[in-house]
Protein backbone atom coordinates (compact mmCIF):
# COMPACT_ATOMS: atom_id res chain seq x y z
CA UNK A 1 0.00 0.00 0.00
CA UNK A 2 3.04 2.08 0.59
CA UNK A 3 4.52 1.71 -1.86
CA UNK A 4 1.30 2.10 -4.18
CA UNK A 5 1.31 5.49 -2.80
CA UNK A 6 4.99 6.09 -3.58
CA UNK A 7 4.50 5.24 -7.28
CA UNK A 8 1.18 7.80 -7.22
CA UNK A 9 3.21 10.13 -5.46
CA UNK A 10 5.47 10.13 -7.86
CA UNK A 11 3.60 10.30 -10.82
CA UNK A 12 1.77 12.93 -9.31
CA UNK A 13 5.09 14.88 -9.05
CA UNK A 14 6.06 14.21 -12.53
CA UNK A 15 2.81 15.30 -13.98
CA UNK A 16 2.77 18.39 -12.20
CA UNK A 17 6.56 18.90 -12.93
CA UNK A 18 5.96 18.39 -16.44
CA UNK A 19 2.91 20.47 -17.11
CA UNK A 20 5.13 23.47 -14.86
CA UNK A 21 7.68 23.36 -17.50
CA UNK A 22 6.13 23.03 -20.55
CA UNK A 23 2.89 24.99 -20.74
CA UNK A 24 0.79 25.67 -23.30
CA UNK A 25 -1.31 29.40 -23.73
CA UNK A 26 -3.71 30.82 -25.86
CA UNK A 27 -2.52 34.84 -26.62
CA UNK A 28 -5.15 37.35 -28.62
CA UNK A 29 -3.77 38.88 -31.42
CA UNK A 30 -4.84 41.70 -33.51
CA UNK A 31 -5.16 40.42 -36.86
CA UNK A 32 -2.81 43.21 -38.53
CA UNK A 33 -0.07 41.78 -37.01
CA UNK A 34 -1.22 38.31 -38.13
CA UNK A 35 1.81 37.49 -40.32
CA UNK A 36 4.97 38.66 -38.00
CA UNK A 37 3.03 36.54 -34.98
CA UNK A 38 2.79 33.87 -37.12
CA UNK A 39 6.81 34.03 -37.62
CA UNK A 40 7.67 34.83 -33.80
CA UNK A 41 5.82 32.00 -32.80
CA UNK A 42 7.43 29.92 -34.90
CA UNK A 43 10.82 31.04 -33.88
CA UNK A 44 9.75 30.81 -30.28
CA UNK A 45 8.53 27.52 -30.38
CA UNK A 46 12.18 26.69 -31.60
CA UNK A 47 14.01 27.62 -29.03
CA UNK A 48 11.18 27.00 -26.05
CA UNK A 49 9.51 23.90 -24.41
CA UNK A 50 6.58 26.01 -24.25
CA UNK A 51 3.55 26.32 -26.92
CA UNK A 52 1.55 29.29 -27.77
CA UNK A 53 -1.61 28.91 -29.80
CA UNK A 54 -3.14 32.20 -31.36
CA UNK A 55 -6.61 33.70 -32.25
CA UNK A 56 -6.21 36.33 -34.48
CA UNK A 57 -9.23 39.13 -34.68
CA UNK A 58 -10.04 42.90 -33.97
CA UNK A 59 -8.89 44.39 -31.13
CA UNK A 60 -12.24 45.09 -30.20
CA UNK A 61 -14.28 42.35 -30.49
CA UNK A 62 -11.00 40.78 -27.98
CA UNK A 63 -11.66 43.16 -25.04
CA UNK A 64 -15.52 42.26 -25.21
CA UNK A 65 -14.39 38.36 -25.27
CA UNK A 66 -11.72 39.38 -22.49
CA UNK A 67 -14.36 41.38 -20.19
CA UNK A 68 -16.24 37.92 -20.11
CA UNK A 69 -13.72 35.83 -19.03
CA UNK A 70 -11.86 34.11 -22.23
CA UNK A 71 -9.10 32.28 -21.24
CA UNK A 72 -6.27 34.26 -22.91
CA UNK A 73 -2.80 34.82 -21.15
CA UNK A 74 -1.70 37.68 -23.76
CA UNK A 75 -3.18 40.60 -25.31
CA UNK A 76 -1.86 41.95 -28.33
CA UNK A 77 -3.60 44.98 -29.47
CA UNK A 78 -3.86 46.83 -32.68
CA UNK A 79 -3.53 49.94 -30.37
CA UNK A 80 -3.11 51.34 -27.00
CA UNK A 81 -7.08 52.19 -25.93
CA UNK A 82 -8.27 49.01 -25.73
CA UNK A 83 -4.87 47.98 -23.40
CA UNK A 84 -6.22 50.97 -21.25
CA UNK A 85 -9.62 50.14 -20.88
CA UNK A 86 -8.46 46.40 -19.70
CA UNK A 87 -5.99 47.78 -17.56
CA UNK A 88 -9.05 50.26 -16.04
CA UNK A 89 -11.24 47.58 -15.85
CA UNK A 90 -9.09 45.98 -12.83
CA UNK A 91 -8.72 43.01 -15.98
CA UNK A 92 -4.76 43.48 -16.49
CA UNK A 93 -1.79 44.80 -14.76
CA UNK A 94 -0.54 47.91 -15.99
CA UNK A 95 2.73 47.19 -15.21
CA UNK A 96 3.45 44.40 -17.56
CA UNK A 97 2.10 46.46 -20.51
CA UNK A 98 4.75 47.09 -23.48
CA UNK A 99 4.85 48.92 -27.19
CA UNK A 100 5.28 45.73 -29.33
CA UNK A 101 5.40 47.43 -32.61
CA UNK A 102 4.94 50.83 -34.29
CA UNK A 103 2.76 50.73 -37.34
CA UNK A 104 3.61 52.45 -40.68
CA UNK A 105 1.41 54.03 -42.78
CA UNK A 106 1.31 53.95 -46.88
CA UNK A 107 -0.87 54.76 -49.87
CA UNK A 108 -1.45 52.45 -51.75
CA UNK A 109 -2.95 51.40 -55.33
CA UNK A 110 -3.57 48.13 -57.19
CA UNK A 111 -2.14 50.24 -60.15
CA UNK A 112 1.25 50.36 -61.00
CA UNK A 113 2.90 53.79 -62.15
CA UNK A 114 -0.77 55.69 -60.49
CA UNK A 115 1.37 57.57 -58.55
CA UNK A 116 4.89 58.45 -57.07
CA UNK A 117 4.41 61.24 -55.21
CA UNK A 118 0.96 60.22 -53.45
CA UNK A 119 0.73 64.01 -51.71
CA UNK A 120 0.71 65.86 -54.83
CA UNK A 121 -1.79 62.99 -56.31
CA UNK A 122 -4.02 63.46 -53.48
CA UNK A 123 -4.79 66.98 -54.07
CA UNK A 124 -5.24 66.44 -57.97
CA UNK A 125 -8.25 64.76 -56.37
CA UNK A 126 -7.71 62.13 -60.05
CA UNK A 127 -9.01 59.22 -58.56
CA UNK A 128 -12.62 57.37 -58.00
CA UNK A 129 -12.42 56.35 -54.52
CA UNK A 130 -10.20 56.41 -51.53
CA UNK A 131 -10.05 53.55 -48.90
CA UNK A 132 -9.33 53.84 -45.30
CA UNK A 133 -10.23 51.88 -42.09
CA UNK A 134 -12.78 53.34 -40.11
CA UNK A 135 -11.35 56.05 -37.74
CA UNK A 136 -13.57 55.36 -34.86
CA UNK A 137 -12.04 51.61 -34.74
CA UNK A 138 -8.85 51.22 -36.15
CA UNK A 139 -5.81 53.24 -35.31
CA UNK A 140 -4.58 52.81 -39.03
CA UNK A 141 -7.50 54.94 -39.77
CA UNK A 142 -7.26 57.95 -37.35
CA UNK A 143 -3.56 57.67 -38.63
CA UNK A 144 -4.96 58.36 -42.30
CA UNK A 145 -7.52 61.13 -41.29
CA UNK A 146 -4.39 62.64 -39.48
CA UNK A 147 -2.83 62.59 -42.64
CA UNK A 148 -5.39 64.06 -44.59
CA UNK A 149 -5.93 67.21 -41.99
CA UNK A 150 -2.21 67.42 -42.05
CA UNK A 151 -2.01 67.99 -45.51
CA UNK A 152 -5.45 69.86 -45.77
CA UNK A 153 -7.09 67.81 -47.97
CA UNK A 154 -9.90 66.28 -45.78
CA UNK A 155 -13.06 68.00 -47.22
CA UNK A 156 -11.72 67.58 -50.57
CA UNK A 157 -11.72 63.94 -50.25
CA UNK A 158 -14.75 63.10 -48.20
CA UNK A 159 -17.32 62.39 -50.53
CA UNK A 160 -14.40 60.17 -52.10
CA UNK A 161 -13.98 57.95 -48.57
CA UNK A 162 -14.98 54.23 -48.20
CA UNK A 163 -14.20 52.60 -45.03
CA UNK A 164 -13.04 49.16 -43.80
CA UNK A 165 -13.65 48.27 -40.57
CA UNK A 166 -10.54 47.37 -40.56
CA UNK A 167 -7.26 47.69 -42.48
CA UNK A 168 -8.02 43.91 -43.82
CA UNK A 169 -11.20 45.19 -45.35
CA UNK A 170 -9.49 48.02 -46.44
CA UNK A 171 -6.93 46.41 -48.22
CA UNK A 172 -9.79 44.19 -49.88
CA UNK A 173 -11.58 47.06 -51.10
CA UNK A 174 -8.18 47.99 -52.93
CA UNK A 175 -6.67 44.52 -54.55
CA UNK A 176 -9.92 44.33 -55.93
CA UNK A 177 -9.57 47.57 -57.61
CA UNK A 178 -13.15 48.98 -56.22
CA UNK A 179 -11.08 51.64 -55.14
CA UNK A 180 -8.52 53.28 -56.78
CA UNK A 181 -5.93 53.79 -53.86
CA UNK A 182 -6.41 53.78 -49.57
CA UNK A 183 -4.35 53.79 -46.81
CA UNK A 184 -2.97 51.22 -45.22
CA UNK A 185 -0.43 49.33 -43.60
CA UNK A 186 3.00 48.93 -45.01
CA UNK A 187 3.49 45.37 -43.40
CA UNK A 188 0.01 44.62 -46.19
CA UNK A 189 1.73 45.32 -49.32
CA UNK A 190 5.38 44.31 -48.32
CA UNK A 191 6.46 40.46 -48.80
CA UNK A 192 9.68 39.40 -48.29
CA UNK A 193 10.80 42.71 -47.62
CA UNK A 194 9.29 45.10 -50.22
CA UNK A 195 6.35 46.44 -51.69
CA UNK A 196 5.34 43.54 -53.97
CA UNK A 197 3.17 45.78 -56.68
CA UNK A 198 1.49 48.78 -57.59
CA UNK A 199 2.08 52.30 -56.75
CA UNK A 200 3.13 53.17 -53.29
CA UNK A 201 3.45 56.13 -51.38
CA UNK A 202 5.39 55.53 -47.61
CA UNK A 203 3.22 58.27 -45.81
CA UNK A 204 5.95 60.72 -44.01
CA UNK A 205 5.62 59.82 -39.95
CA UNK A 206 5.11 63.21 -39.02
CA UNK A 207 1.94 63.55 -40.96
CA UNK A 208 0.06 61.52 -38.02
CA UNK A 209 0.57 60.12 -34.39
CA UNK A 210 2.47 57.56 -33.95
CA UNK A 211 0.34 54.42 -34.32
CA UNK A 212 1.35 52.20 -31.10
CA UNK A 213 0.62 48.98 -30.99
CA UNK A 214 0.53 47.55 -27.04
CA UNK A 215 0.46 44.57 -26.12
CA UNK A 216 -0.48 43.30 -22.00
CA UNK A 217 -0.56 40.76 -19.38
CA UNK A 218 -3.84 39.40 -18.41
CA UNK A 219 -4.86 38.78 -14.95
CA UNK A 220 -5.22 35.11 -15.41
CA UNK A 221 -1.78 34.58 -16.96
CA UNK A 222 -0.22 36.41 -13.81
CA UNK A 223 1.97 33.87 -12.86
CA UNK A 224 2.19 31.86 -16.33
CA UNK A 225 6.07 30.62 -17.50
CA UNK A 226 5.04 30.51 -20.42
CA UNK A 227 3.82 34.08 -20.90
CA UNK A 228 6.70 35.46 -18.89
CA UNK A 229 8.92 33.26 -21.73
CA UNK A 230 7.22 35.00 -24.57
CA UNK A 231 6.99 38.41 -23.46
CA UNK A 232 10.80 38.49 -22.88
CA UNK A 233 11.22 37.24 -26.58
CA UNK A 234 9.57 39.72 -27.93
CA UNK A 235 11.69 42.21 -25.87
CA UNK A 236 15.05 39.89 -27.89
CA UNK A 237 16.49 41.12 -30.68
CA UNK A 238 15.70 38.36 -32.82
CA UNK A 239 12.35 39.08 -32.45
CA UNK A 240 12.33 42.60 -33.07
CA UNK A 241 14.53 41.89 -36.26
CA UNK A 242 11.15 39.69 -37.19
CA UNK A 243 9.26 42.53 -36.59
CA UNK A 244 11.22 44.85 -38.57
CA UNK A 245 11.06 43.00 -41.78
CA UNK A 246 7.41 42.58 -41.93
CA UNK A 247 7.27 46.32 -42.07
CA UNK A 248 6.53 47.63 -38.36
CA UNK A 249 9.31 49.89 -36.29
CA UNK A 250 10.11 48.32 -33.10
CA UNK A 251 10.66 50.52 -30.07
CA UNK B 1 -32.07 58.20 -27.03
CA UNK B 2 -31.09 57.37 -30.86
CA UNK B 3 -27.69 59.90 -32.28
CA UNK B 4 -28.09 61.21 -35.75
CA UNK B 5 -26.01 58.18 -37.64
CA UNK B 6 -28.46 56.04 -35.92
CA UNK B 7 -31.46 58.00 -37.44
CA UNK B 8 -29.93 57.94 -40.90
CA UNK B 9 -28.84 54.53 -40.61
CA UNK B 10 -32.77 53.08 -39.39
CA UNK B 11 -33.51 55.52 -42.62
CA UNK B 12 -31.54 53.95 -44.84
CA UNK B 13 -31.83 50.50 -43.55
CA UNK B 14 -36.25 50.69 -43.80
CA UNK B 15 -35.38 52.56 -47.40
CA UNK B 16 -33.22 49.43 -48.22
CA UNK B 17 -35.63 46.89 -46.87
CA UNK B 18 -38.66 48.03 -49.00
CA UNK B 19 -37.16 48.62 -52.29
CA UNK B 20 -35.63 45.38 -52.11
CA UNK B 21 -38.90 43.78 -50.70
CA UNK B 22 -40.66 45.43 -53.75
CA UNK B 23 -38.05 43.93 -56.33
CA UNK B 24 -38.16 40.55 -54.85
CA UNK B 25 -41.90 40.10 -55.13
CA UNK B 26 -41.61 40.99 -58.98
CA UNK B 27 -38.87 38.87 -59.77
CA UNK B 28 -39.50 36.05 -57.25
CA UNK B 29 -42.85 35.78 -58.15
CA UNK B 30 -42.03 34.12 -61.65
CA UNK B 31 -39.16 32.06 -60.14
CA UNK B 32 -42.03 30.29 -57.27
CA UNK B 33 -44.47 29.83 -59.80
CA UNK B 34 -41.96 28.13 -62.51
CA UNK B 35 -40.62 26.25 -59.94
CA UNK B 36 -44.06 25.16 -58.28
CA UNK B 37 -45.62 24.21 -61.51
CA UNK B 38 -42.46 22.92 -63.47
CA UNK B 39 -41.19 19.49 -64.44
CA UNK B 40 -38.19 20.03 -66.00
CA UNK B 41 -34.92 18.48 -65.50
CA UNK B 42 -33.49 21.81 -64.07
CA UNK B 43 -35.84 22.15 -61.25
CA UNK B 44 -33.64 20.93 -58.74
CA UNK B 45 -30.32 22.90 -60.03
CA UNK B 46 -32.44 26.31 -59.81
CA UNK B 47 -33.97 25.33 -56.26
CA UNK B 48 -30.55 24.65 -54.99
CA UNK B 49 -29.42 28.40 -56.31
CA UNK B 50 -31.93 30.04 -54.69
CA UNK B 51 -31.52 28.31 -51.68
CA UNK B 52 -28.04 28.89 -51.15
CA UNK B 53 -27.48 31.74 -49.34
CA UNK B 54 -29.59 29.72 -46.64
CA UNK B 55 -26.52 28.33 -45.74
CA UNK B 56 -23.65 30.17 -47.53
CA UNK B 57 -21.67 32.44 -45.12
CA UNK B 58 -22.84 35.93 -45.84
CA UNK B 59 -18.63 37.03 -46.08
CA UNK B 60 -18.53 34.06 -49.23
CA UNK B 61 -21.69 35.90 -51.06
CA UNK B 62 -20.10 39.45 -50.24
CA UNK B 63 -16.64 38.57 -51.09
CA UNK B 64 -18.10 37.01 -54.75
CA UNK B 65 -20.29 40.33 -55.18
CA UNK B 66 -17.08 42.54 -54.56
CA UNK B 67 -15.22 40.67 -56.76
CA UNK B 68 -17.90 40.44 -59.59
CA UNK B 69 -18.93 43.91 -59.35
CA UNK B 70 -15.45 45.50 -59.70
CA UNK B 71 -14.10 46.92 -62.32
CA UNK B 72 -12.81 43.70 -63.79
CA UNK B 73 -16.04 41.54 -62.37
CA UNK B 74 -18.79 40.45 -65.23
CA UNK B 75 -21.24 42.55 -63.11
CA UNK B 76 -18.81 45.28 -63.03
CA UNK B 77 -17.76 45.77 -66.90
CA UNK B 78 -21.66 45.51 -67.49
CA UNK B 79 -22.35 48.53 -65.01
CA UNK B 80 -19.96 50.61 -66.41
CA UNK B 81 -20.88 49.26 -70.06
CA UNK B 82 -24.38 51.34 -69.21
CA UNK B 83 -22.57 54.05 -68.08
CA UNK B 84 -23.63 53.40 -64.17
CA UNK B 85 -19.87 53.21 -63.13
CA UNK B 86 -19.63 49.91 -60.57
CA UNK B 87 -21.80 48.92 -57.74
CA UNK B 88 -19.94 48.27 -54.82
CA UNK B 89 -20.16 51.59 -51.75
CA UNK B 90 -23.29 52.40 -53.31
CA UNK B 91 -27.19 52.02 -52.41
CA UNK B 92 -28.03 50.13 -55.25
CA UNK B 93 -25.10 48.26 -55.03
CA UNK B 94 -26.57 46.81 -50.89
CA UNK B 95 -29.84 46.46 -53.26
CA UNK B 96 -28.61 44.26 -55.66
CA UNK B 97 -27.12 41.98 -53.19
CA UNK B 98 -29.91 42.48 -50.94
CA UNK B 99 -31.94 40.56 -53.47
CA UNK B 100 -28.96 37.65 -53.57
CA UNK B 101 -29.68 37.14 -50.21
CA UNK B 102 -33.08 37.36 -49.41
CA UNK B 103 -34.61 35.60 -52.59
CA UNK B 104 -34.93 32.18 -50.96
CA UNK B 105 -37.25 33.92 -47.95
CA UNK B 106 -39.37 35.45 -50.68
CA UNK B 107 -39.45 32.47 -53.35
CA UNK B 108 -39.89 29.72 -50.34
CA UNK B 109 -43.18 31.16 -49.37
CA UNK B 110 -44.77 31.91 -52.49
CA UNK B 111 -43.90 28.49 -54.07
CA UNK B 112 -45.04 26.19 -51.17
CA UNK B 113 -48.57 28.68 -51.22
CA UNK B 114 -48.90 28.05 -54.75
CA UNK B 115 -47.62 23.80 -54.78
CA UNK B 116 -50.25 23.62 -51.89
CA UNK B 117 -53.08 24.93 -54.16
CA UNK B 118 -52.99 22.08 -56.25
CA UNK B 119 -53.73 21.75 -59.80
CA UNK B 120 -57.89 21.96 -59.53
CA UNK B 121 -58.62 25.79 -58.96
CA UNK B 122 -56.46 26.49 -62.33
CA UNK B 123 -58.31 23.68 -64.34
CA UNK B 124 -61.12 25.49 -63.11
CA UNK B 125 -60.31 28.63 -64.19
CA UNK B 126 -59.10 27.06 -67.78
CA UNK B 127 -62.54 25.45 -68.37
CA UNK B 128 -64.16 28.63 -67.82
CA UNK B 129 -61.66 30.20 -70.51
CA UNK B 130 -59.88 32.38 -68.16
CA UNK B 131 -56.34 33.14 -69.52
CA UNK B 132 -52.92 32.59 -67.68
CA UNK B 133 -52.87 36.18 -66.66
CA UNK B 134 -56.65 36.55 -65.87
CA UNK B 135 -56.22 33.11 -63.83
CA UNK B 136 -53.22 34.40 -61.50
CA UNK B 137 -54.64 37.75 -60.72
CA UNK B 138 -57.84 36.34 -60.19
CA UNK B 139 -57.25 32.65 -58.82
CA UNK B 140 -54.02 32.28 -57.94
CA UNK B 141 -53.26 35.66 -56.13
CA UNK B 142 -56.20 35.57 -53.83
CA UNK B 143 -56.14 31.68 -53.13
CA UNK B 144 -51.95 32.06 -52.09
CA UNK B 145 -52.55 35.34 -50.53
CA UNK B 146 -50.96 34.29 -46.68
CA UNK B 147 -48.22 32.61 -48.96
CA UNK B 148 -47.60 36.72 -50.59
CA UNK B 149 -48.34 38.41 -47.11
CA UNK B 150 -45.18 35.78 -45.60
CA UNK B 151 -43.14 36.01 -48.79
CA UNK B 152 -43.09 40.12 -48.08
CA UNK B 153 -43.00 40.27 -44.32
CA UNK B 154 -39.99 37.72 -44.49
CA UNK B 155 -38.42 39.09 -46.98
CA UNK B 156 -38.31 42.91 -45.84
CA UNK B 157 -37.32 42.04 -42.04
CA UNK B 158 -34.40 39.95 -43.72
CA UNK B 159 -33.38 42.33 -45.57
CA UNK B 160 -33.28 44.54 -42.13
CA UNK B 161 -30.87 42.17 -40.45
CA UNK B 162 -28.55 41.91 -43.03
CA UNK B 163 -25.20 42.93 -42.06
CA UNK B 164 -22.20 39.97 -43.58
CA UNK B 165 -22.62 41.10 -47.12
CA UNK B 166 -23.22 44.90 -46.51
CA UNK B 167 -19.90 44.41 -44.66
CA UNK B 168 -18.20 43.29 -47.64
CA UNK B 169 -19.56 45.61 -50.17
CA UNK B 170 -20.92 48.84 -48.30
CA UNK B 171 -17.76 50.92 -47.51
CA UNK B 172 -19.65 52.70 -44.47
CA UNK B 173 -20.87 55.64 -46.61
CA UNK B 174 -23.03 57.66 -43.87
CA UNK B 175 -26.49 58.18 -46.00
CA UNK B 176 -25.31 55.52 -48.94
CA UNK B 177 -24.03 52.72 -47.20
CA UNK B 178 -23.97 52.59 -43.21
CA UNK B 179 -27.21 50.46 -42.47
CA UNK B 180 -28.38 49.72 -38.66
CA UNK B 181 -26.49 46.39 -38.45
CA UNK B 182 -23.56 48.30 -39.36
CA UNK B 183 -23.84 51.08 -37.02
CA UNK B 184 -24.37 48.27 -34.42
CA UNK B 185 -21.17 46.81 -34.99
CA UNK B 186 -19.45 49.71 -34.74
CA UNK B 187 -20.75 50.83 -31.65
CA UNK B 188 -19.32 47.88 -30.49
CA UNK B 189 -16.24 47.96 -31.80
CA UNK B 190 -15.63 51.19 -30.69
CA UNK B 191 -16.44 50.29 -26.60
CA UNK B 192 -19.52 52.36 -27.11
CA UNK B 193 -21.67 49.37 -25.83
CA UNK B 194 -24.30 52.21 -24.56
CA UNK B 195 -25.02 53.05 -28.20
CA UNK B 196 -25.10 49.54 -28.88
CA UNK B 197 -27.48 48.52 -26.31
CA UNK B 198 -29.59 51.34 -27.74
CA UNK B 199 -29.90 49.94 -31.15
CA UNK B 200 -29.61 46.13 -31.23
CA UNK B 201 -32.71 46.34 -28.21
CA UNK B 202 -34.75 47.81 -30.93
CA UNK B 203 -33.27 45.49 -33.55
CA UNK B 204 -34.58 42.85 -31.31
CA UNK B 205 -38.11 44.30 -30.51
CA UNK B 206 -38.52 44.80 -34.49
CA UNK B 207 -37.66 41.01 -35.02
CA UNK B 208 -40.17 40.05 -32.44
CA UNK B 209 -42.97 41.63 -33.25
CA UNK B 210 -42.97 41.02 -37.15
CA UNK B 211 -42.14 37.33 -36.13
CA UNK B 212 -44.92 36.92 -33.88
CA UNK B 213 -47.52 38.60 -36.08
CA UNK B 214 -46.42 36.02 -38.74
CA UNK B 215 -47.12 33.43 -36.42
CA UNK B 216 -50.27 34.64 -34.91
CA UNK B 217 -50.90 36.16 -38.81
CA UNK B 218 -50.83 32.08 -39.90
CA UNK B 219 -52.92 30.52 -36.88
CA UNK B 220 -55.70 32.86 -38.06
CA UNK B 221 -55.34 31.55 -41.43
CA UNK B 222 -54.80 27.78 -40.41
CA UNK B 223 -52.02 27.80 -42.88
CA UNK B 224 -48.50 27.13 -42.79
CA UNK B 225 -46.97 28.69 -45.36
CA UNK B 226 -43.53 28.71 -44.05
CA UNK B 227 -41.05 25.95 -44.09
CA UNK B 228 -38.73 28.16 -42.74
CA UNK B 229 -37.64 27.01 -39.46
CA UNK B 230 -41.50 27.45 -38.62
Amino acid sequence: MRFLNLVLGLILCLFFSLSASAERITIAVASNFTAPMKSLVAAFEQTSKHKVRVAYGSSGKFYAQIKQGAPFALFFSADQAKVSALIAQGLADEKSRFTYAVGRLVLWSNRDNLFLDGQHFLATDNYNKLALANPRLAPYGSAALEVLSSLGLLQQSKAKWVQGENIAQTYQFIHSGNAELGFVALSQVMRTGKVAHGSYWQVPSQLHQPIKQDAIVLNSAKNSAAAKAFISFMHSKAAKQIIAQYGYEHV
Amino acid sequence: MFSEADLSAIWLTLKLATIVTILLMIIGTPIAWWLARTHSPFKGVISTLVALPLVLPPTVLGFYLLLAMGPNGFIGQFTQALGLGTLPFTFWGLVVASIFYSMPFVVQPIQNAIESLGKRPLEAAATLRAGPWDSFFNVVLPLAKPGFITAAILGFAHTVGEFGVILMIGGNIPDETRVVSVQIYDHVEALDYAQAHVLSLSMIAFAFIVLFSLYWFQGKRGVKVMKLGG
